[in-house]
């Protein structure tokens, strides 16, 4: 640890290698998520529903967060990968579900790509009513087409072949929840992967200030594009993965409620550092829970005055009243880190 | 065929009445009001426990509903709404997201999850021929209401000193703020106002468009198409934008029922993609 290090340094190489770098904190997360698939066995069903959320809202933090795209519609893809997902095992075109996952999020990203165009032009509620408009469009072709979908009544009768040929599905979930927590890690490695690159960083460009952006010859719309469809397919997969785990697919998947309730995961969590997603999924999840425990039909209402209290009481505000806490931690690791290497010499 | 023509202008008039507070706040205040429909909600639901519990005469519990709903919108805009302006797009869709849900699961609570129906009277039930065409009595009722109000709203717009005030705030807020007016009580009045207007709408249009808890959400993407689509500019362009919504809507289901909403959302879709600023926008000055 010299003290080079802990100044700003302006080369992007060494900026992005310092961002890439894992966290203590980083690490813990990750292990208390797979001691508690372990440690939990009762409670694989929410654990499961809990990582496909996760997901979910860490696909809208690419396009919210790093892309600064205002959607309420990204259930769109949630629901295209859930269908696909569904109708590939239904009929028995793909029956391994990793396989037909990725073709889950195949699909979905070709929707987002070719709807990418549509949200890169106007403002902010152009983009909302685009997005929105997309999701129902999208939800009354599912609901059109019946025959294939099963319409209002969901896709039903879809069969699920054991996870690489060798992991069979079981009654209490457990395959399911460790399958889906795998998912979840490599997609978050991906995604890491993707944010500390140099593509990531023109990406914060373009959130900062479009304008700025293109003048110093970031291809803007091309970048948006991109993150788009990466998301869609990320969401698109997602989907794939409630399709496979419940063995059921609904029009309910496209519902503006789930893009509200994805939103609020985000919120809850934090935007623009991956990690806002998978917190929201916890404690979302849990809130959930343990609102419908109290009022089962009326649980509604406590997550809204939630969303409305949270802006009220202010984003920033909320995340400044964590950050003691944070930079607390992180100098812990930093010194354990230095601990480690000093007694390693 | 003109009785889908007159079923489809009393749709769009009703959509007009309901949608047209919400141009003027998104246009006014650039704030995303995602809970407009909430507040034709409270309009219907006052207006069904006036009527049916309480027996007033429907057409008293009408004004009754914009009283109320305009009271409700003055004190959430007062209490609430101001803290959020000032905010981000997203806080502001956040916010009144949660308002919706909360209005949702409270309604539902209060009243009850099945749908409402307001007891109208029997003068107004039936049809009546004018011109051989026949028309729903309720349905003239309606285009009567709308028009009358359309009017007087376009006179108070383009005639008085408020409306011109309205004017300059939505055309310029910075410069108006400099002449000495107050753009915070003008946006007030007119949020009040607004309101009101979607709570007379929703007692008026519970016959039509029906009346259950989950009436915000059903609703919501059909204001946000007509203030989209017709810009927020004028209330020329919104009410042009309803009335098209509401023929197309009505015909669209009518002659194609196969197709359900699907035209509509398509409609918008390109529409917002050609003119992302509305079909009916002037050119802006900025």
């Amino acid at each position: 640890m010299s003290a080079r290090t802990s100044q700003p340094s302006l080369d992007p190489a060494e900026l992005l290698a310092r961002r890439a770098r894992w966290t203590p904190l980083e690490i813990a997360f990750w292990v208390a998520a797979f001691a508690a698939v372990y440690f939990l066995p009762g409670r694989h069903l929410i654990l499961t529903e809990i990582v496909i959320w996760a997901l979910f809202a860490l696909s809208l933090d690419l396009i919210l967060g790093f892309g600064g795209i205002l959607s309420l519609g990204h259930a769109a893809f949630f629901g295209v990968g859930a269908y696909v997902a569904g109708l590939l095992a239904k009929h028995g075109i793909i029956t391994e579900p990793v396989l037909a996952l990725l073709v889950a999020g195949l699909a979905a990203t070709l929707v987002g790509f070719a709807t990418s165009f549509l949200v890169l032009r106007g403002s902010d509620l152009t983009r909302l009513m685009v997005t929105l408009g997309v999701s129902l469009v999208l939800r009354e072709i599912a609901n059109r087409y019946a025959e294939i979908t099963g319409g209002a009544d969901g896709l039903q009768g879809i069969t699920r072949a054991p996870v690489l040929g060798l992991f069979d599905f079981d009654l209490f979930g457990q395959t399911a929840c460790v399958y889906s927590l795998v998912v979840l890690f490599v997609l978050f490695l991906l995604a890491r992967r993707i944010v500390n690159s140099p593509f990531g960083l023109s990406l914060l460009a373009v959130r900062g200030n479009p304008l700025r952006a293109s003048a110093i010859g970031i291809p803007v719309n091309w970048r948006l594009v991109a993150i788009y469809s990466i998301a869609a397919g990320y969401a698109g997969i997602a989907g794939g993965l409630l399709t496979q785990t419940t063995a059921f697919a609904a029009l309910e998947f496209f519902s503006f409620d789930r893009s509200a309730d994805v939103l609020l995961v985000l919120i809850i969590g934090g935007i623009g550092y991956l990690y806002g997603g998978l917190i929201g999924a916890v404690v979302f999840r849990l809130m959930q829970d343990w609102l419908a425990n109290i009022t089962p039909q009326y649980w509604q209402f406590w997550i809204g005055l939630v969303l409305v209290l949270i802006v009220l009481i202010g984003r920033d505000r909320m995340a400044a009243s964590i950050r003691p806490v944070r930079s607390l931690i992180d100098t812990l690791g930093a010194r354990i880190r230095i601990g480690i290497i000093g007694g390693g010499r | 065929m003109l009785t889908i023509l007159f079923d489809g202008i009393a749709y769009g008039m009703l959509l007009f009445v309901l949608a047209c507070g919400l141009s003027v706040t998104l246009g006014l205040m650039n704030f995303v009001n995602l809970a407009h429909g909430s507040f034709a909600m409270a309009g219907g639901y006052i207006t069904v426990v006036l009527v049916n519990r309480m027996g007033l005469p429907f057409l008293l519990g009408l004004p009754l509903a914009f009283l109320f709903s305009a009271a409700l919108g003055a004190l959430l805009e007062r209490t609430l709404y101001v803290h959020v302006y000032a905010k981000s797009h997203l806080d502001q869709v956040l916010f009144t997201i949660g308002l919706v849900f909360m209005s949702v699961a409270a309604v539902d609570y209060t009243m009850g999850s099945s749908q409402q129906f307001i007891t109208i009277p029997s003068a107004l039930q039936g049809q009546i021929d004018v011109l051989g065409v026949g028309v729903g009595r309720y349905r003239l009722l309606i285009i009567g209401i709308c028009a009358v109000l359309t009017i007087a709203l376009q006179l108070i717009l383009v005639r008085t000193r408020f409306g011109s005030r309205l004017r300059a705030s939505v055309d310029d807020q910075r410069v108006a703020r400099g002449l000495g007016i107050n753009v915070g009580a003008v946006f007030g009045v007119t949020f009040a106002v607004g309101s009101g207007l979607a709570g007379l709408g929703g007692a008026l249009g519970a016959e039509i468009l029906g009346l259950d808890p989950t009436f915000p959400l059903k609703y919501m993407i059909y204001f946000l198409i007509v203030v989209t689509v017709g810009g927020t500019s004028s209330i020329t362009g919104p009410f042009l934008a309803s009335i098209l919504l509401g023929i197309g809507d009505v015909a669209g289901k009518y002659y194609v029922p196969e197709l359900g909403a699907f035209v509509i959302y398509t409609i918008m879709i390109v529409v917002l993609i050609w003119r992302p600023q509305g079909l009916f926008a002037r050119q802006s000055a900025r």
